[in-house]
């Protein structure tokens, strides 16, 4: 249910590299615990973000969140639906439910982030 | 991980809330159900149709004897000499110093005996503070173990539980109880309930829990029934502004702070508290509970500062979105001379003053 194609940290986030550019999100798993989310807040166009930094907060109605990137670098664009509409956090994380998109500025970083095997194996002994 | 120092508590339900697949916190040392599916949806649940609560964590003290009443009276804030038998009441149990012990039910069952509904994490404290003051002919015990409760709520309550007995339930008034025989199982039903909305809270033998439930639930299809858990319930009472304990109220709060004054019955006699509330409404109190919405983007949550003019004045005791208005709110201690509605105020959401707006309370109030 992880996919394959993407890194994963020990926080729940994961990041989807495409040439430059790194998309972030917050994992399945992360989304089901915390349950019905109605609150995100990320940061800035223009933001420069630092890899295992908070960079904003995801809450659900009993809990709140830190978002922390997973990745270094300039936020170029930020998932503006999930203002209004954040229950789509729950029903799509991997897809429309995407955070920010960052211009990598340390492009090694990701590689050394969890496999989504790797990932499933730490929520398991997480979660036992 | 490291396995918790004391095994949890657990209510005659949980194998069921575990089939379910609900999510199991640790509240308070017992192991309960958070949320089952959906939050969201167990909460619209009990606002529009009806949802099931397993609340047999809640303790339970029983008061009988000669005595029984001036027991009661005497520990208890509101006048429990008023009660009819059948009937309920909202009370404090207070310190000599005038903060809360807990807040509780009172049922007057007959003239010697008397059941009360205390909050499950201050049981065994309400119990000791109750027999420390038993200087009467009554006897004190402590009966959590012999009961199991659930809590039926929501407009469609009443069509749901009438399924399973014979009790007519429609001419028990609100705050009135009737013991009788559900589903099977001798029961005490009261219409009381933690939500806003209509409902029963039901007392029955813990052995007969797991086979009522069942029924409650599959009585309840019909009219879109959802088991509950303590997240919905949560949000259910804080948009009634009903107060938890160790949040709203705890030992360092007065009824008068509370805005309890309505269970606090100075004329009937002496009580333990009464005193040192006689000397606080003397002195004039100086900080009340207030009622709050967010205006800016952010949520004030449980111990936020509360700032006015960039000043901290007060906290949040409850605070989160409100699933049925949509709103984030809240419920905060600010100094009197700014408990009025419509003032500014400011939460602090993570180091950033985020603007609220002071409001009435309750948030919600149910159509009659």
């Amino acid at each position: 249910m992880d996919p394959e194609n993407l890194r994963y940290t020990k926080e729940h986030e994961w990041v989807r590299v495409e040439g430059d550019t790194g998309t972030i999100g917050i994992t399945f798993h992360a989304q089901k615990e915390l349950g019905d989310i109605v609150y995100v807040d990320l940061p800035k166009q223009g933001a420069v973000v630092q890899q295992g930094k908070t960079i904003g907060s995801v809450e659900s109605v009993k809990a709140v969140s830190d978002i922390y990137t997973p990745v270094s670098g300039e936020v170029v664009e930020v998932n503006g639906s999930l203002v209004e509409s954040p229950e789509i956090l729950n029903k799509d994380p991997y897809g429309s439910g995407w955070l920010v998109k960052i211009k990598l500025s340390e492009p090694g970083e990701a590689g050394q982030l969890l496999t989504a095997a790797e990932y499933q194996a730490y929520v398991g002994t997480e979660s036992s | 991980m490291a396995q918790p120092p004391v095994p949890l508590k657990t209510t005659p339900l949980n194998a069921i809330h575990r089939r379910l697949g609900a999510k199991m916190i640790d509240f308070g040392g017992w192991d309960l159900p958070v949320q089952y599916a959906s939050l969201l949806e167990e909460h619209h649940a009990v606002r529009q149709r009806v949802g099931l609560f397993d609340v047999s964590h809640m303790g339970e003290i029983e008061i009988r004897g000669k005595e029984a009443s001036s027991l009661v009276n005497y520990v208890t804030t509101n006048d429990a000499s008023r009660l009819h038998i059948g009937q309920i009441q909202y009370s404090g149990l207070l310190y000599e110093h005038g903060g809360f012990v807990d807040d509780i039910l009172v049922h007057k069952v007959a003239d010697d005996d008397y059941f009360l509904c205390v909050n499950a994490s201050n049981q065994d404290k309400d119990y000791e503070h109750i027999h420390s003051h038993n200087q009467f002919e009554a006897i004190v015990e402590n009966a959590g173990s012999r009961y199991a409760q659930l809590a039926v709520q929501g407009p469609r309550a009443l069509d749901t539980l009438q399924k399973l007995t014979a009790v007519p339930l429609a001419p028990i008034r609100y705050y009135r109880f009737v013991d009788g025989m559900v589903d099977g199982a001798r029961v005490r039903i009261a219409r009381t309930g933690y939500t806003g909305e209509d409902g029963f809270e039901i007392y029955v033998p813990p052995g007969d829990a797991p086979c009522i439930w069942d029924d409650i639930l599959a009585a309840g299809a019909e009219f879109g029934i959802k088991p509950c858990g303590l997240g919905a319930r949560n949000t259910l009472r804080l948009e009634a502004a009903m107060a938890l304990y160790d949040h709203e109220i705890h030992a360092s709060i007065t009824p008068w702070e509370a805005n309890l004054g309505w269970i606090v019955k100075m004329d009937k006699g002496n009580f333990v508290g009464r005193e040192a509330l006689a000397h606080q409404k003397d002195r004039g109190v100086t900080r009340r509970l207030v009622g709050f919405e967010m205006a800016g983007r952010g949520i004030g949550r449980d111990g936020y500062e509360v700032c006015i003019d960039g000043l901290g004045t007060g906290w949040v005791t409850s605070g989160g979105p409100s699933p049925t208005l949509n709103k984030n709110i809240g419920l905060c201690y600010l100094p009197c001379a700014h408990a009025e509605a419509g003032g500014p105020i400011q939460i602090m959401v993570r180091g950033q003053a985020v603007d609220a707006v002071t409001v009435p309370i309750p948030f919600y109030k149910r159509k009659r």
